[in-house]
């Protein structure tokens, strides 16, 4: 303890900028900062190198023409042509949207208004997050089996089954997350004023949470969007537009950019580019849309 | 002040709803309680329906020789998945080992080092990273990644050549579509998963642990060796988990960069499989009984991942009741 004697001695109070820091000391922690901070460009880098591609390539396949014109028959055959992916990714997201968000958003109503800490509710809630983690591809087997088989052809359809049942359970998380934020009073005051608990839900804590909700199903459309492997197992192929989700194959942005970049050719794999670039622009919209809601109609969180 | 009476429950109460009313109210309660049961549902039918489909082919080899037969000839009958089990390990733990590291820094970072206006955009890369589909991780990694990568892949195994160990491990690299391209993807797509919930762990750390390190005298990275690390471990590791059910259920991405060989390998550089790879790249010409096959390997797949998410939720909110308990 002969250090602290020497600085009582002195006057002056202890030097405590960090000045007299051991040389080891400062540069483990110097050197800890640099890495940790490394670690950031690590995970910049893969992103900024599949944005700058995807804008590059994609950029020079890009026409109107290839938004709306049939995709060619053979590999081969340059020239544009996603416009039947692009009406396929917008109509089996949106089907699987009607399927998930509805079920999802009631199934929230469940956890927060009813079920809360019953075993019930605290079991759905871990199964909800434990289905987040199933991998997409055995949701797209498990639509083929109960779907496809069934039915005897793959189609759109099965394709939004599988999508949806990979939103369901992040929609049910998500909504749950924003019916929470909702003040307890506003339930009170409705239940004071007569309401019973279906139009208090229905009319105060689900418009109240709307704009949560909103933002919460919107990312889990883009999720969904730029899903691949369930679509190739239920989704068939077809090279022209098809809007009847139930008759015929059907085919999606996804499913064009795996196809098309399994090719040798270049023709093909400049149309994986340009799908790639419809996709990411999707997924991107949406996901923007999610935020600005987000931040704009954001209930006051206190 | 006690109230002269107990206010009546609500459920006592008789404010005039008439018996529609009160139908409407329970008719309610049982929509939403479906709607929630759908989960338990769907997630129970997966199950039950998927392995029924797969029996004949499991049946075919016998549970045991199903998944840990090393020969895989559909044309035979033979269905062997230990060699698509294998890379699904070898892949995922690739991506492990370089996700974890990064993505706990990012989340240190976030929370420690960023100054509050540097925060936001970071957050925003890593949440951007997440929501890139990962068909377009594949199709950067097979088109423009495997390319350029495997002159490098081979400088490297001549590097190591001389070492006995090592040799066989970082092998010759043929292709760039391998073992550790399809790990390097998947470290990619898990980092955003592992540095949330990472994050959502360093924030439970008392702030008080931490100023109490500073007091000491620590510095900033004896701070965090001292109060954070070891206070999040438990969190740590079920974030940690959680990617790794992610990695293990990857599909396309890893299909398009693995190779899709059925050979096992020790060379991290050779081509080989997966089997969300193995399903999604035979699909296609699949049909009878190895169409069932596949969806054999889905049932595997779904059963190893369910409980890996399980127990990675029950480590994470273990911890989580650890440090609140240990706080308040």
């Amino acid at each position: 303890m002969s250090s602290l004697t020497t600085t009582n001695d002195q006057a002056s109070p202890p030097d405590l900028s960090g000045r007299n820091l051991s040389g080891r000391r400062a540069f483990a922690d110097r050197a800890a900062t640099v890495g940790i901070g490394l670690c950031v460009l690590v995970a910049a880098f893969p992103l900024a190198l599949v944005v700058w591609q995807v804008i590059e390539r994609g950029g020079s396949a890009m026409s109107l023409a290839f938004l709306t014109e049939d995709i060619p028959r053979n590999y081969r055959n340059a020239g544009p042509g996603m416009g039947p992916a692009i009406l396929g990714t917008l109509t089996t997201t949106g089907m699987a949207a009607l399927i998930a968000i509805p079920i999802g958003v009631l199934g929230a109503v469940y956890l927060n208004e009813y079920g809360k800490t019953s075993p019930l509710a605290k079991f759905i809630r871990t199964m909800a997050d434990v289905m987040t983690g199933v991998p997409s591809i055995v949701m797209g087997l498990f639509i083929y089996v109960v779907w496809v088989l069934v039915v005897g052809e793959k189609n759109g359809f099965g394709g939004a089954l599988s999508l949806a049942c990979l939103m369901l359970p992040i929609v049910i998380r998500s909504a749950e997350e924003m019916l929470r934020l909702v003040p307890d009073e506003l339930r009170q005051a409705s239940a004071a004023l007569g309401a019973r608990k279906w139009r208090t839900t229905l009319t105060v804590v689900l418009p109240t949470a709307s704009s949560g909700i909103t933002s919460g199903s919107l990312l889990a459309i883009a999720r969904a969007a730029g899903e691949t492997a369930p679509i190739i197992v239920t989704v068939g192929l077809t090279f022209a537009a098809n809007p009847d989700l139930f008759a015929g194959g059907n085919t999606t942005l996804a499913a064009q950019i795996y196809r098309n970049a399994t090719q040798p050719f270049e023709a093909s794999q400049e149309r994986a580019w340009g799908a790639a670039l419809a996709l990411i622009g999707i997924v991107f919209l949406f996901t923007i849309l999610s935020r600005v809601i987000s931040a704009r109609f954001a209930i006051d969180r206190r | 002040m006690t109230a002269t009476a107990t206010p009546p429950s609500p459920e006592d109460l008789d404010l005039g709803g008439d018996s529609r009313a009160r139908g409407a109210d329970r008719g309610f309660r049982g929509l939403v309680t479906f709607a929630g049961l759908t989960v338990l549902i769907v997630l129970g039918l997966i199950l039950v329906t998927t392995t029924l489909r797969a029996l004949p082919a499991i049946q075919e080899e016998g549970v045991v020789g199903f998944v840990t037969g090393t020969r895989w000839a559909p044309n035979d009958d033979v269905f062997g998945t230990f060699v698509m089990l294998y890379g699904t390990l070898v892949t995922s733990l690739i991506g492990m080992i370089i996700a974890v590291p990064v993505s706990i820094g990012i989340a240190l970072f976030v929370t420690e080092v960023a100054r509050r206006g540097a925060r936001k955009y970071i957050v925003t890369i890593i949440d951007l990273l997440a929501t890139v589909p990962s068909v377009v991780f594949g199709l950067v990694g097979v088109l423009v990644v495997v390319p350029a990568i495997t002159s490098s892949y081979q400088w490297f195994a001549d590097l190591v050549a001389p070492v006995p160990g090592l040799q066989s491990i970082f092998g010759a690299a043929n292709t760039g579509r391998n073992y550790f391209t399809a790990g390097l993807v998947l470290a990619v797509m898990i980092i955003p998963i592992i540095t949330s919930i990472s994050r959502e762990v360093f924030a439970t750390v008392p702030e008080t642990d931490k100023q109490a390190a500073y007091a000491l005298g620590a510095t900033r990275w004896e701070m965090i060796k001292g109060a954070m690390l070891p206070h999040s471990f438990g969190g740590l590791v079920g974030a940690s988990m959680l990617g790794l059910g992610r990695a293990m259920g990857e599909t396309i991405a890893v299909t398009l960069v693995i190779g899709g060989s059925f050979h096992i390998s020790a060379n991290l550089f050779a081509p080989g499989n997966t089997m969300a790879a193995a399903i999604a790249q035979q699909w296609g010409e699949s049909s009878g009984l190895h169409t069932d096959a596949l969806v054999g390997i889905g049932v595997i797949l779904f059963v190893i991942t369910v409980l890996i998410n399980f127990l990675a939720r029950w480590v994470v909110r273990r911890a989580e009741i650890k440090m609140k308990g240990a706080h308040s």
